[in-house]
């Protein structure tokens, strides 16, 4: 159960985060121009980023500094902005999970399902239950490779460079499952309104075991390479400190929100696909620290294992996208023995599918917090307006509060606990 | 089939008639995860501290449409006049799972709204995109400066008028070829 919240307790949050100044408030010329030594004040202003390699991108940070205290600090964002958005109003339903999947890169197969159960709740379509079943499974093993990720940046990102290399190569083997179904490796547009572009290879439980099965033992390896570090201890508990008041009147989902205690797992919660009939815990750690963060990642991993456990014995048979000729394309074996397949496959590629007029949001958990698509069509084949809440987006506004007080040597470690992903942040 | 559309017949009026529903003084609309406030620009503040009583403590997403080459979007409840641009606000109460919409007409002439930056602090980077790419000025707001696009930028790219390809690309201090 979600924590009982006290309303005069997310008051005081509230006037702290309104009134209290960790939000360097400085333009982008202005940090510029201010930058170095601060004589009025005592304080020294930094521009740290873009180029930085522990920024997990292009993101900069403006700080403003008392002798090694962070005081004050400011996400500057929109270097890797390519106007996504408006590239989603000029493609089709059919294109347009080729370029959602390119926001969050690291998770890409989550931006492809809320673009596709947005377009598909519009429709009042529903995928068949194969396509159900299939899609969560790419899930769970997405945010497998997408916290192996996140668990060799964030050993990196603190010296613990034989875990980078660990959680590189057990994230290189889930890459290698997603070639073998999707034929990339990363941006897949595998998850498409209707279902998903094709079926699972033949063996795929058996890809799915050989990589599932060391995994346990090689996870028992990291914890005891982190978790039992003292230095590792020493670095991350304590720091980045979050309360669960705080973390929701910031908009913070995921593991930060997590980290603070408060249950809240759109999977559990809130469930789409076929959830509900998989067994699984809802990880949460207590202080709302980067330890717990990193703890609570390590935690959804084993669960994801679990998860994907139960989906290999409950896979149902069926078709793995809908039979429905106007959304999604005929088997490329009919093309060549029915002129009415051939002309469906010419009308879905050249102009796509109507979407009747209306509007939709829909929201999956993705492994950095709540992903959601919202969508509003004027009943053509291109959406009206396209945009994506991405949960790295919000979740970095958290920064500045979590860096306050805080040692500069800690910044890296505080960024890499928030695991921002620039492509989602900028889109 | 006749059965059916006599039916509709005879409901049709008798749902016009029906009073529109209401919460905090503002028409909903629709069900489950879709259910959607109509609000004015005025009081919206207000209207979201309620909200925030009734336990919806998260606002999960602000974002802004322009309407400019969609006017008959789908018609609006009684007594809200649509305008060219929407503010779209999700909020979300965790206790009973449930999500709230709030549509926000903001007109073409005068495209500012009061910021909810004192109710969910949240919407500091939300409503920072909505200005940089759909140029909404946000009343009240601590930062209204741009955040994806380059603090000299020209324009607002989400606009509907602001078409793709039409404007030459922009760099910083390098001499235009005209």
């Amino acid at each position: 159960m979600t924590r009982d919240l006290d309303l005069t307790a997310l008051d005081d949050a509230l006037t702290r985060l309104t009134s209290d100044d960790s939000v360097l408030r400085l333009s982008q010329h202005e940090a510029e121009q201010r930058s170095g030594y601060q004589a009025d004040s005592n304080r020294m202003i930094l521009n740290m980023g873009p180029q930085h390699p522990s920024t997990h991108g292009v993101l900069r940070l403006v700080l403003e500094l008392e002798g090694e205290i962070i005081k004050r600090s400011k996400p500057v964002i929109g270097y890797l902005h390519t106007g996504m958005e408006k590239t989603g109003e000029e493609l089709t339903y059919v294109q347009g999970a080729t370029n959602v999947t390119r926001m969050d890169y690291a998770a890409p197969l989550f931006n492809e399902l809320a673009f596709s159960l947005t377009t598909e709740k519009l429709l009042g379509i529903e995928a068949p239950e194969r396509a159900q079943w299939i899609r969560m499974l790419m899930c769970e093993m997405n945010r497998l490779s997408s916290h192996l990720l996140f668990m060799a940046t964030n050993g990196m990102d603190l010296g613990a460079v034989s875990m980078m290399l660990y959680g590189w190569r057990e994230r290189e083997e889930v890459l290698r499952f997603f070639e073998s179904v999707t034929g990339l490796r990363m941006n897949h547009n595998y998850i498409r309104p209707g279902g998903v572009a094709a079926d699972l290879p033949d063996g795929w439980r058996d890809d799915i075991r050989r990589i599932l099965d060391p995994l346990p033992e090689r996870l028992d390896e990291f914890d005891t390479l982190m978790t039992g570090q003292p230095i590792w201890r020493e670095r991350l508990q304590g720091t980045g400190v979050i309360t669960a008041e705080e973390a929701l009147a910031l908009g913070a989902t995921g593991p930060i929100l997590r980290s603070t205690g408060y249950a809240w797992d759109l999977r559990r919660d809130m469930p789409y696909l076929r959830y509900d009939q998989v067994e699984f815990d809802v990880v949460v750690g207590s202080y709302g620290d980067s330890f717990d963060r990193y703890a609570i990642r390590l935690g959804e991993i084993h669960e994801s294992i679990r998860i994907i456990r139960q989906i290999l014995d409950q896979m149902p048979l069926g078709d793995y996208r809908i039979q429905d000729k106007k959304v999604t394309p005929p088997p490329r074996g009919r093309i060549d023995e029915s002129m009415e397949a051939l002309i469906h496959h010419f009308k879905i590629f050249t102009e796509g599918f109507k979407v009747p007029a209306g509007e939709a949001y829909v929201a999956v958990e993705s492994p950095r917090g709540e992903l959601g698509c919202y969508i509003v069509s004027d009943g053509g084949p291109k959406p009206y307006r396209m945009h994506v809440r991405g949960p790295s987006f919000v979740n970095l506004q958290t920064l500045p509060h979590l860096m306050r007080d805080s040692l500069i040597a800690d910044t890296v470690a505080i960024v890499s606990s928030v695991d921002p992903i620039m492509g989602e942040v900028d889109r | 089939m006749t059965a059916e559309s006599s039916q509709e017949e005879i409901d049709a009026p008798e749902t016009e008639s029906v009073p529109q529903e209401l919460l905090h003084g503002a028409p909903v609309v629709g069900e489950g995860t879709d259910r959607t406030l109509f609000a004015g620009r005025e009081g919206i503040l207000d209207l979201v501290r309620a909200l925030r009583a009734d336990g919806f403590y998260q606002c999960i997403d602000l974002c802004a449409v322009d309407y400019l080459t969609h006017p008959c979007r789908p018609a609006l409840p009684a007594g809200i006049e649509p305008e060219r641009f929407e503010v779209v606000v999700h909020l979300i109460n965790h206790s009973d799972r449930t999500r709230i919409r709030i549509r926000v007409q903001v007109p073409a002439e005068d495209a500012t709204m009061p910021t909810l930056f004192p109710v969910h602090p949240t919407v500091e980077a939300m409503e920072r995109e909505a200005f940089d790419l759909m140029g909404i000025h946000f009343v009240g707001h601590p930062d209204m400066s741009r955040i994806l696009m380059p603090d000299d930028w020209n324009g607002h790219p989400l606009r509907k008028d602001y078409e793709v390809g039409r404007i030459p690309v922009q760099f910083k201090s390098v001499p235009g070829a005209r």
